[in-house]
């Protein structure tokens, strides 16, 4: 077998590890119900969820929790099948919040509660045209 | 008045641009046969007023933002009225069309070079040239052409934009003022970042032109010449960019590092990995058919990555996964028709002249060069295919949706463990083939003399690590690894630089190069595997039992010169501050208001960071009136101290927080330091109920446990505000209170107006306190004072310590540094052969 061989042999091998590795460390976009079927099932992996803080109708934002020591808060969020869920975030609350229209947690369930590591926000009204506040 | 003949000038400039890229494109392409056709002359016209259209175009955006041409949506958005000139300048590049703009500058200013340094290759190379500014001319062209939008123009009106009732009112509103740049790029890195980045960016091109010159006039060999040193350049400018970047990001965003593996990142970091390989190849071609055939692949592969870069970030398709903000301006469906016509194009000019590029026919050897820079140059694809794969996730996902099927695959959720983990050992891989290939390289080689050229090096490689190992504590195998492979390339380098440069330091671009490398590989190792995160949660208290255990909390809360232990030192944070141009940072409790948005009064004697002392009235030039700064602090326990001052930028506008770290920087270590988040300043402030306290002048008593003094009390003539009458009273009283670091004066006020008792409170923002002067007791010569008292001012910082980061940027620089070097070499050595009539 000529050298050049066995290095196509690697860089196919690499690049199939690769490939396997990224689909199985890929997240997954879920609901809150697939992410607790998920862990019920033990499985632990991390999971992304897409949904938006719950609001009453006059707009104001409900179910937001700091704790004592502002060090981390809770909230309210609701899935794409508008399912409730308390979420925990050990972080002060991110500066753009209560402005977002639609929020991306990263995390699991773990003890029955759902932790997010991450938070990805959705301000579009930021960069968005939205009158010009004469 | 709306200025509409400026943006007029400049969308018909546009258009002008886009035809003469189309005309230049087309004659070059008449001209590759005879050069000095009629038409060669025309496509060098055509190019010359393209680039000066292009010219024009940026010249009138630019006026546009400078002259405030607020009805303009480009400057409404970007721009403001007090933005000083330098961040005019990256208002230019806040929005995506004048990113575009950038890029064809560039592309532009490259194509005159290229236009004027060459001979033989002018024609072909231009063509493919001038054929890349057609489709980013497209981009920024704003027309409807049969219903569909090509382009979104910089040059739209405010009122064509905007749906807002004001314009039915009055088509001709111009808006006082813009929405400003926004507060993240308000950084003097984002002056120069975008520059070099889009530098990098267009002078890719530039190999890839030649490259398919080379393939369509049948020189297929020669093309690599000219394109080398061009290739070289390219990595050099578009390496130091994406640093540029990763420090700007350090330095301004909050998410405590340089690199993030974001997809933004990686989105330009494997275009840069793919062109340092096919620059590998592209030196080894002459003796080896394999590799020359694979820098035809890497240097096409290369363009094709970088439009497909600019797809991912500029489509909206990376949308749920990327913390950065994507404006979609419905160009994904022309970013996609760039990206495969240049791809058609690559593979259809390649596939005609491929059967005519002889092959390899004997086995190379393992002992020469050429097999040492080919297993290199495919470590570098492989790096950058493990990050493309993933990174473009989003990208599957609608493939497959495309196609009917149903797919939910997100990024992975912990990416930065997910990148390091492979990137580490092709960074091994890496660090060991840079200090060896090198010797292959400049020697010939068999078994012996690898033995003797190599033991040397790998001795005092070995030996070196150990120390580090030993002192440094380091443990993970990963790390022993890269640490070991890095310093052999080091050794190994520098052996080879001493031996270069003695006979001739032109040729030493390599070795400089290499050593840069394996700097930054050091740097990186250290900042990044050894950062370590300072502010940890060591109270031991987790809120609630609701929370599981294992959840790391990383943020310290600190209040108002409340000193904290943390790590090695005592931190306290002294409250909020403005910038002020002349004396440093002032206090901001001690400013009375701004007199205009540059310009603020002081409202009581103040102390500056400087050392001035500012008395009440004075008024003082402030930088940027959007700016705040926390003072915080840095006790270490030997005494040494120093103090940070983290940023906060509040653009009302845009109704935007945003918050950027300090950093406290020595040579062995950065103590990097950045603000969560403070109090909302719009908040209502909950005061206690009210404690009365009975004093009469001179005597002591307590305001929140501070030590107060009721000093004395004066009639007032006037108060500001309250008409006086005769009969009516007011009474001020001097009340002061020793703080932490200073004794601060109260002078609440009482007043009796018609015969009703009034009270003007006086708050102490640092002592939390409120001071009202609640009675009068005439008969026992007291007043009743009235303190209610709320939350102290409080902080959450994050503060975290990265070892040895300067190695990384010494090797960024020495990177920068070699391929300068190398670029000079292989520049001189095209000249000589133009010259000499072979190109």
């Amino acid at each position: 077998m000529k050298k050049t061989h066995i290095i196509g042999i690697l860089v196919i091998a690499v690049a199939i590890i690769v490939i396997i590795s990224t689909a199985g460390d890929a997240s997954a976009y879920v609901t809150f119900k697939e992410a607790k079927e998920m862990y019920d099932h033990g499985n632990k992996n991390k999971i992304h969820v897409v949904g938006t803080l719950k609001k009453a109708e006059n707009g104001d934002i409900l179910g937001i929790q700091t704790s004592p020591d502002m060090l981390s808060f809770k909230f309210t969020m609701l899935d794409e099948n508008n399912f409730e869920q308390e979420v925990f975030h050990p972080n002060p609350m991110p500066t753009d919040f209560l402005r977002s229209e639609q929020v991306v947690v990263v995390g699991s369930y773990e003890n029955g509660k759902f932790i997010a590591d991450k938070i990805l926000l959705k301000c579009p009204s930021k960069y968005q045209e939205e009158g010009v506040n004469v | 008045m709306v200025h509409l003949l400026i943006g007029n000038l400049g969308h018909l400039l546009v258009i002008v641009a886009f035809v003469t890229s189309l005309l230049a494109t087309f004659s070059f392409w008449k001209s590759t046969n005879n050069q000095e056709s009629t038409w060669a002359g025309f496509a060098k016209w055509m190019y010359y007023i393209h680039v000066m259209a292009i010219l024009g175009v940026c010249t009138t955006l630019f006026l546009i933002i400078n002259q405030q041409y607020f009805e303009y949506h480009y400057a409404f958005s970007y721009t403001s009225k007090y933005l000083p000139i330098y961040y005019q300048i990256s208002s230019f590049w806040n929005g995506q069309e004048g990113s575009f703009l950038l890029w064809m500058f560039w592309n532009a200013i490259l194509g005159v070079i290229l236009i004027q340094t060459n001979k033989t290759w002018k024609a072909p190379m231009m063509m493919f040239f001038s054929f890349t500014q057609v489709f980013l001319v497209s981009m920024i062209m704003g027309v409807v052409i049969f219903g569909g939008k090509i382009g979104s123009s910089p040059f739209m009106l405010l009122r064509d934009v905007v749906s807002d009732p004001i314009f039915d009112i009055d088509p001709n509103f111009i808006p006082e003022d813009g929405r400003g740049l926004n507060p993240l790029l308000q950084n003097y890195w984002m002056v120069i970042h975008p520059p070099t980045l889009f530098l990098g960016f267009a002078t890719t091109v530039i190999p890839f032109a030649y490259c398919l010159a080379g393939l369509y006039t049948g020189r297929f060999k020669e093309w690599i010449r000219p394109a080398l040193p061009w290739a070289q350049f390219s990595a050099a400018v578009l390496g130091l960019g994406i640093l540029m970047g990763a420090y700007w990001a350090y330095e301004t965003l909050n998410f405590g590092g340089y690199w993030n593996w974001d997809p933004v990142e990686n989105a330009i970091y494997v275009p840069w990995l793919v062109m340092v390989a096919a620059i590998h190849t592209m030196i080894a071609f002459k003796k080896n058919e394999t590799a020359l055939k694979a820098s035809i692949i890497l240097v096409i592969t290369t363009y094709v990555l970088i439009v497909y870069s600019t797809f991912l970030t500029r489509s909206g398709i990376l949308g749920n996964a990327s913390v950065h903000s994507f404006t979609d301006l419905g160009l994904s469906g022309q970013l996609l028709i760039y990206l495969f016509v240049f791809i058609i194009l690559s593979i259809v000019v390649a596939a005609r002249i491929w059967p005519s590029i002889p092959s390899a026919k004997e086995e190379v050897s393992a002992y020469s060069r050429e097999f040492w820079i080919f297993i290199g140059a495919t470590a570098l694809s492989l790096m950058a295919f493990q990050v493309i794969i993933p990174t473009s996730i989003p990208v599957w996902n609608e493939i497959i949706e495309f196609f009917g099927g149903n797919s939910n695959l997100a990024p992975p959720a912990e990416q930065v463990e997910f990148y390091t983990k492979f990137q580490l050992y092709f960074a091994v891989a890496i660090a060991l083939l840079s200090g060896t290939g090198q010797f292959f390289w400049w020697k010939k080689m068999d078994r012996a003399e690898l033995k003797k050229q190599l033991s040397t090096p790998v001795m005092i490689a070995l030996i070196l690590s150990a120390l580090i190992i030993v002192i440094f504590k380091i443990q993970v195998a990963g790390y022993i690894l890269l640490l070991t492979a890095s310093v052999y390339s080091v050794v190994a380098n520098t052996k080879i630089f001493l031996s270069v440069a003695k006979s001739n330091i032109k040729l030493s671009g390599g070795a400089i190069t290499h050593i840069g490398v394996a700097f930054m590989l050091l740097g990186i190792l250290f900042s990044s595997g050894y950062s370590k995160i300072l502010s940890k949660n060591n109270t031991g208290l987790v809120w609630s039992k609701e929370f599981p255990d294992e959840v790391n909390q990383n943020n310290l809360l600190l209040f108002l010169n409340e000193p904290r232990q943390m790590a090695d030192y005592s931190l306290t944070y002294k409250g909020i501050r403005k910038l002020s141009k002349d004396y440093g940072y002032v206090d901001l409790n001690d400013i009375e208001g701004a007199i205009s948005p540059l310009e603020i009064i002081i409202a009581r004697e103040t102390k500056t960071s400087t050392g001035e002392m500012l008395q009440p009235g004075d008024t003082i030039d402030i930088f940027n009136p959007e700016n705040s700064y926390f003072e915080v602090e840095y006790q270490k326990h030997s005494g040494a101290s120093f103090t940070l001052f983290p940023r906060l930028q509040m653009n009302e506008s845009m109704d935007m927080l945003v918050y950027s770290p300090d950093i406290n920087r020595t040579v062995t270590a950065d103590l990097y330091t950045h603000v969560r988040t403070f109090p909302d300043p719009e908040s209502e402030t909950n005061w206690s109920e009210v404690k009365e306290v009975k004093a009469e002048p001179g005597m002591t008593f307590f305001i929140n446990d501070y030590v107060a003094k009721f000093v004395s009390m004066e009639p007032l003539d006037e108060v500001a505000g309250v008409a006086m009458k005769d009969g009516d009273l007011a009474i001020k009283t001097l009340i002061e209170i020793q703080g932490e670091n200073k004794t601060y004066q109260a002078e609440p006020i009482y007043i009796i107006k018609d015969k009703m008792a009034g009270r003007i409170p006086y708050v102490v923002n640092d002592l939390a306190s409120k001071i009202t002067v609640q009675s009068i007791l005439p008969e026992e010569n007291s007043f009743v004072f009235g303190v209610s008292t709320t939350q102290k001012d409080w902080i959450i910082i994050e503060a975290v310590e990265k070892p040895w980061i300067n190695i990384l940027w010494l090797g960024t620089l020495l990177l920068v540094i070699g391929f300068g070097v190398a670029t000079n070499r292989r520049y001189t050595e095209f000249v000589k052969m133009r010259d000499k009539g072979m190109e």
